[in-house]
């Protein structure tokens, strides 16, 4: 596990809290906050290993939980629920590309929310809900898709600026040179 | 494809939240405070940054517009001196009014300044945090006043330092309110549209309220947390609901619930 990623998604995941909390110029723009926990959660399920994905979900929901009316720990399940679907599949997604990136930020910023509703109303809990509600999902979705290849730059420069590259293991070994001439 | 490490994370993920879950409401809150204190240092970085800039802001208004202000400011302070005057001699003559028909006196509300410092993340609460706490003598349930005399909203949790405001048109606030008219029609505020947080429904009217646009509309005291007589905001529209059997009224708020930057929490009512 490459400890300074871990430590730099989690830091991302209090930051981007604690603006959702704190600045609301979207929110008076659009009529919705947009939620930075599901790009960041594409990037740590592409990019980390499934402890940081979990640990993403469990601290970046109880930290949303803590400064929203939500019973704690409702965020956490939808959160995880999008990492493990990512991750478990991994493989299969061209994680360079743009497009991907955006198309991955797009599902996810959907699906989080409305996991997170519906687990809000079998709970018994009765959340904001009305034609306005349609307008949000769709802010919170394109935000999502649009800040899902910032934080890919973003990691990817912050990776580059912090963390040093290994050394490239050179294919050259004395034993298996082929000497030509006469010795 | 799930693997038996995903099984196992997506185990203890559902163990996490079915232990929280279940923790007592007083547990919870508590644990919501605690970590929600975590935040407490960036939202005072924060409050000092806004601060700093309206001070640069202040240092580079020209001194034509202060002098106008200035001017403003007098005009405005004088006439707010004659109203408290004359206001002194209403209450003066309320007092005496209350002594001679045998009624009880009625007390000062004890307001406490608080600023907003953070507001719900989530778009489905209509809540607000603000920077003061129990160790302020804050309480759950108090009503909160918008810097002009506006219900806002209440306390819905309150931990040391800060305190969450569940506001007007939230589904969790409730206020049983009247309509100023000759009836004095009862209703209840209720919840209002994800999207525009100026308006409000009142339900529950009879339906044969005499509603008209423009009565002003305020707490009807029927309640154990809101006092009587707290300014809510205007009747905008009536519409006929439940098949005609009762009245539902749209009502502008009194208090911008978007630009909350500073509230009034009534310790005493």
């Amino acid at each position: 596990m490459n400890w300074i990623n871990t430590i730099l998604i989690l830091a991302a995941a209090f930051l981007a809290v604690f603006w959702e909390a704190a600045f609301n110029g979207v929110r008076h723009l659009l009529g919705a906050q947009i939620d930075l926990l599901p790009p960041l959660m594409v990037y740590a399920s592409l990019s980390a290993d499934l402890v940081v994905v979990a640990l993403l979900a469990a601290l970046g929901g109880l930290w949303f939980d803590s400064l929203s009316a939500n019973p704690l720990g409702v965020s956490v399940p939808p959160l995880f629920l999008v990492g493990l679907v990512i991750h478990s599949n991994r493989e299969l997604i061209l994680r360079e590309q743009t497009f991907a990136q955006f198309v991955l930020g797009f599902g996810a910023s959907a699906a989080a929310p409305l996991l997170t509703e519906l687990l809000l109303l079998t709970t018994r809990h009765v959340p904001l809900f009305g034609w306005g509600t349609l307008w949000q999902w769709i802010v919170l979705s394109v935000g999502g898709a649009i800040a899902t290849p910032v934080c890919f730059e973003l990691f990817g420069w912050l990776q580059r600026a912090l963390v040093h590259n290994r050394a490239s293991q050179s294919s050259f070994r004395p034993d298996r040179e082929i000497r030509r001439g006469r010795s | 494809m799930l693997k038996r490490p995903h099984y196992i994370a997506l185990g203890l993920i559902v163990v996490l939240t079915l232990i929280i879950s279940n923790l007592s409401d007083r547990t919870t809150a508590r644990l919501k405070a605690g970590i929600g204190s975590l935040f407490l240092p960036l939202f005072g970085l924060a409050s000092s940054g806004r601060q700093v800039a309206g001070r640069a802001e202040d240092t580079f208004m020209s001194k034509g517009e202060l002098l106008r202000e200035n001017e403003s400011l007098r005009h405005e302070n004088q006439q707010l001196r004659v109203q408290a005057a004359r206001a002194e001699e209403i209450e003066r003559e309320n007092a005496r009014l209350r002594q001679l028909f045998g009624w009880q006196q009625q007390t000062r509300s004890k307001l406490k300044l608080a600023k907003v410092i953070a507001r719900d993340p989530a778009n489905w609460w209509r809540t607000v945090q603000i920077d003061l706490g129990r160790r302020d003598g804050l309480r759950e349930n108090m009503p909160v006043l918008s810097a002009d005399g506006f219900l806002a909203g209440r306390l819905s949790l309150v931990s040391l330092t800060r305190s969450q405001v569940v506001l007007l048109g939230d589904p969790n606030c409730k206020v049983p309110a009247l309509v100023q008219n000759d009836a004095r029609d009862n209703g209840i505020i209720g919840a209002s549209g994800p999207l525009d947080s100026t308006f409000v429904d009142m339900e529950y009217l009879s339906a044969n309220a005499n509603l008209k646009p423009g009565q002003n509309v305020v707490t009807s005291g029927y309640s154990a947390i809101y006092p009587k007589d707290l300014r809510i905001g205007k009747i905008v529209d009536v519409r006929p609901v439940e098949y005609g059997l009762s009245m539902a009224a749209r009502v502008r708020l009194g208090a911008n619930l978007n630009a909350l930057d500073e509230v009034w929490v009534m310790v005493e009512p």
